[in-house]
């Protein structure tokens, strides 16, 4: 299958990811994988809280990575999301791209994860050691 | 008109409950639009959040899609995956 899309409250596993675009017909494959960093806008984050809408939210990463193997002329796509508590460093986001050729794999990649951002239904809480915050809920 | 309304992420914590009954006092011809005014007014802090989509049948509704009370109804605030 050239799509696989999973949301996921067990860690995410980049090689899996990997092995899951691996293709016989790709000169690359190129991997984002995001990160949960320690500090943001000054602060620091004790953790992480991840929600979704799954249903859609499954049916929303589908689409982009549809789109983004028909503009792209990928060979395969794959985008993992985790829900759930996220500690410093662990991985919220894989997305991966296997292409003929690694200029497509990269900017599918990007392609991606910028859509991923503004239309998934995923929400973010960041928790501080002073309160907590859903990211970018309110002015 | 009786809905199911399902909420995420700050819109579950204003309206206390992730998923609600709600009997709107529209009638069948009632829009996305009309349900997005009725919530402002009942909950006022909905109307501080950058924007507030909502979905029917798991897909992003335009304001002037008629409601479909049979439909899945859910409260999109910001996203913020990734």
């Amino acid at each position: 299958m050239e799509i696989d899309i999973i949301i996921s409250d067990q860690p995410l596993d980049v090689q899996s990811c990997l092995n899951k675009v691996a293709d016989n017909a790709a000169g690359g494959i190129d991997i984002f994988v995001g990160t949960v960093r320690e500090w943001t806008r000054g602060r620091k984050v004790v953790r992480l809280e991840f929600e979704a809408y799954e249903k859609m939210a499954v049916q929303e990463m589908r689409k982009i990575a549809e789109k983004a193997v028909d503009e792209y002329e990928l060979c395969k796509m794959a985008i993992y999301h985790r829900v759930g508590r996220l500690d410093i460093g662990e991985i919220p986001v894989i997305i991966a791209a296997s292409a003929p050729h690694r200029g497509a794999a990269f900017e599918a990649c990007r392609y991606a994860i910028d859509t991923l951002k503004e239309t998934v239904p995923i929400w973010k809480k960041e928790i501080f050691s002073d309160g907590e915050v859903w990211v970018s809920a309110t002015p | 008109m009786n809905v199911n309304i399902l909420a995420f992420g700050i819109t579950k914590e204003i309206l206390g409950s992730r998923s609600l009954n709600l009997d709107l006092p529209l009638d069948n011809g009632a829009t996305v639009e009309d349900l997005r005014e009725y919530l402002f007014e009942k909950y006022p802090e909905l109307k501080k959040l950058n924007s507030l989509g909502i979905a029917q049948g798991t897909v992003y509704a335009q304001d002037d899609d008629r409601l479909n009370p049979a439909e899945e109804i859910a409260l999109i605030p910001p996203v913020s995956g990734g």
